[in-house]
């Protein structure tokens, strides 16, 4: 399905700072993480948008703001003329219907006292969305979509091996028609020949339901697979967005470079002739980011500037977004 | 080298008996990196545990087979013998180097504690010792770190401190048990490049098992997938991937997406799950995902067989060929 041009989806200087205390007693406010700080772009009506970036970046973190499941610090959220930031509870819990999530470890997000009857008909149950006497009907459909067994909706989730478990996620996140799903690391908890399973169960229902997802992943070549456009997230901001295949083939900010070079290629013929660039050191902390550009601690190329001035986001060419001050 | 026929490893349960390792052969010469390949429970950790005899008995027993380490017997060996050999001549790296390494002594001690055990280095000298393999681990200021502990270390860092640990004793073959997964790419890149370097630089033999075929991909000369406790295909690096024979192997290598490929192509996925290890009966374990069974595939489980230089496969109606 072609994506269209659209936004679904417009994130504006989205930013999630969540506090950190001192003291045992008296808690005071000693400063703050910034896991996702001033993260801004648009999600176009059935794209995949991918997010890429190692843990600790603020990938997971910007995912659930935008679904509103941490409230922004600041910050906006549009979808559907709408700012999700904005809404009460209420209001956020109607429009939720349309917003869903697939989250990274299955066996965690399914409640193991449920049955998969019950757990992928609670979103039904809530939201009104169909008389109970249709409910499991639907639960059936549901299941036979992504690829499981009807009958199997009396067993629990503990009778089911992990790539099971996330289609049954993934039922649950379709139960109520989702425009947008968030897709947060779905298969990085799965065995490789599992994963593959999954990708494909996702494409196709992209098809099928016109589906938008926000895939969420550190695994580059499943994030080249699936996606239309990618993101590359360091310390809680987008460092460089663009398309896809432009953003493989032609990697701008210094960051995206090492982390494309660092990926492992399944091919010993490749992997003899590739020069690496291994970047020193770690990520630092994001209670306490680096003055000037976020990367300036690792970046082979840094100068002067980097250590002084925070680069923005710009567009260096048509559709491609990237934060450094030599591009 | 290290040679090891016949292995077999079980692990009495409620459930019934597990053959977690059924039966796996290889060799491995002085110098040589081999990779073990294989999804999660297919057996490679526990095939390396019992060569050097680390599986928990009971519930775990090595029911059969034979290790030779420079023409030693491992599994006959008395404890003090086994003891010698461990950390000294072979020493092992793990997933998780957090729950490796004791949090309440700091990695000074803990390097210079096999220091001590295997050689007579006296503690002084160990401790320059410790200084000096931080330092070729590439730990920055090692001299003043050696004295910290290790929740003060990222996740990269342990990992090189639990490699320094291990190169204590100049040890022949390092094994290392899936040592990049808990960490990120641009770390994993890290850590690939040392242990690789390290490896030439030392003439050390290495295995390593992954359950990532790209990482082995640039790092190995020979590579052994397994799949459900047995392996099923045993290459040169080069020859298996340009020419996979066994109908895992090509599962497993089309189930990855290549970064080269046309835009959103459906993936090549292996339908079904692994067997269950318990009670296995008498066949090809991967019968039940193959596309190309043929009737005979169900009757007896397939020997690994040479298919010529130095490949070898576990399967009766060999795909490629």
């Amino acid at each position: 399905m072609k994506p269209e041009k659209k936004a679904l989806i417009e994130v504006k200087n989205l930013k999630k700072h969540f506090p950190v205390g001192s003291g045992l007693v008296l808690r005071r406010r000693a400063g703050a993480v910034k896991a996702v700080d001033g993260v801004s772009f648009d999600i176009r009506r059935g794209e995949t948008l991918g997010l890429l970036g190692e843990s600790g970046c603020g990938k997971t973190t910007a995912g659930r703001t935008i679904l509103q499941l941490y409230r922004p610090t600041s910050g906006e959220v549009i979808f559907s003329g709408r700012d999700l930031a904005k809404l009460g509870r209420k209001e956020l819990r109607t429009i939720r219907c349309q917003l869903q999530m697939v989250f990274q470890d299955p066996y965690s997000s399914l409640n193991p006292r449920s049955s998969v009857h019950e757990i992928v008909s609670e979103p039904m149950k809530i939201h009104n969305l169909c008389p109970s006497s249709e409910y499991s009907e639907r639960v059936s459909d549901l299941l036979g979509k992504v690829g499981l067994n009807p009958k199997f909706a009396n067993r629990y989730p503990h009778e089911f091996s992990g790539g099971q478990r996330q289609r049954i996620a993934i039922a649950r996140a379709l139960a109520l028609n989702p425009e947008f799903i968030v897709c947060d690391e779905p298969i990085s908890a799965l065995d490789v020949s599992i994963q593959a399973q999954i990708i494909n169960l996702l494409d196709e229902l992209q098809d099928e339901f016109k589906l938008t997802y926000l895939f969420i992943s550190h695994d580059l070549s499943m994030v080249r697979h699936m996606s239309h456009r990618v993101g590359v997230m360091y310390l809680g901001k987008i460092v460089e967005l663009t398309d896809r295949d432009q953003l493989y083939s032609d990697p701008q900010h210094p960051y995206t470079k090492a982390l494309l070079s660092a990926i492992p290629v399944h091919d010993p013929e490749i992997e003899a002739r590739r020069s690496r660039i291994i970047l020193e050191g770690d990520v630092p902390s994001p209670a306490n980011p680096p003055r000037g550009c976020n990367f300036n601690t690792r970046c082979p190329a840094a100068k002067r500037r980097c250590f002084e001035e925070e680069p923005d986001l710009r567009e260096v060419s048509s559709n491609t977004w990237c934060a450094c001050h030599f591009v | 080298m290290l040679e090891v026929r016949n292995l077999q490893t079980t692990f009495t349960t409620e459930d019934g008996v597990v053959n977690a390792v059924n039966g796996i052969s290889y060799s491995l010469q002085r110098g040589e990196a081999l990779g073990i390949v294989g999804e999660s429970g297919c057996g490679k950790s526990v095939g390396v545990l019992s060569l050097m005899r680390l599986i928990p008995e009971p519930p775990g027993k090595i029911v059969a087979g034979e290790v030779l380490f420079q023409g030693r017997d491992v599994l006959g060996m008395s404890m003090n013998d086994l003891r010698a050999l461990r950390g000294n001549q072979i020493a092992m790296i793990f997933q998780d180097p957090l729950s490796s390494l004791n949090p309440v002594l700091t990695i000074g001690k803990q390097i210079s504690e096999t220091v001590l055990l295997h050689t007579d280095r006296n503690r002084e000298q160990a401790r320059r010792h410790a200084i000096d393999l931080l330092n070729i681990v590439g730990i920055p200021d090692a001299k003043n770190r050696l004295d910290d502990y290790p929740h003060q270390f990222s996740g990269g860092m342990r990992q090189r401190v639990m490699i320094a640990m291990a190169l204590s004793c100049d040890p022949l073959l390092l094994i290392a048990d899936e040592p990049t997964t808990a960490l990120d790419v641009t770390t994993q890149a890290q850590i690939v490049d040392l242990v690789m370097r390290l490896r030439k630089e030392l003439e050390m033999a290495v295995i390593w098992i992954t359950h990532d075929l790209g990482v082995v991909a640039g790092c190995v000369d020979k590579v052994i997938v397994m799949y459900a406790g047995q392996i099923v295909e045993s290459a040169p690096i080069r020859e298996f991937y340009s020419n996979p024979r066994h109908p895992y192997s090509i599962g497993l290598l089309g189930s990855l997406p290549k970064l080269d490929s046309a835009s959103r192509q459906k993936l090549n996925s292996i339908q079904g799950l692994p067997p269950n290890l318990i009670d296995m009966p008498d066949r090809c374990p991967f019968l039940d995902r193959c596309k190309y069974r043929i009737r005979d595939c169900g009757m007896k489980s397939p020997p690994l067989r040479n298919i010529g230089s130095d490949h070898e496969i576990a399967c009766w109606v060999d795909v490629g060929g």
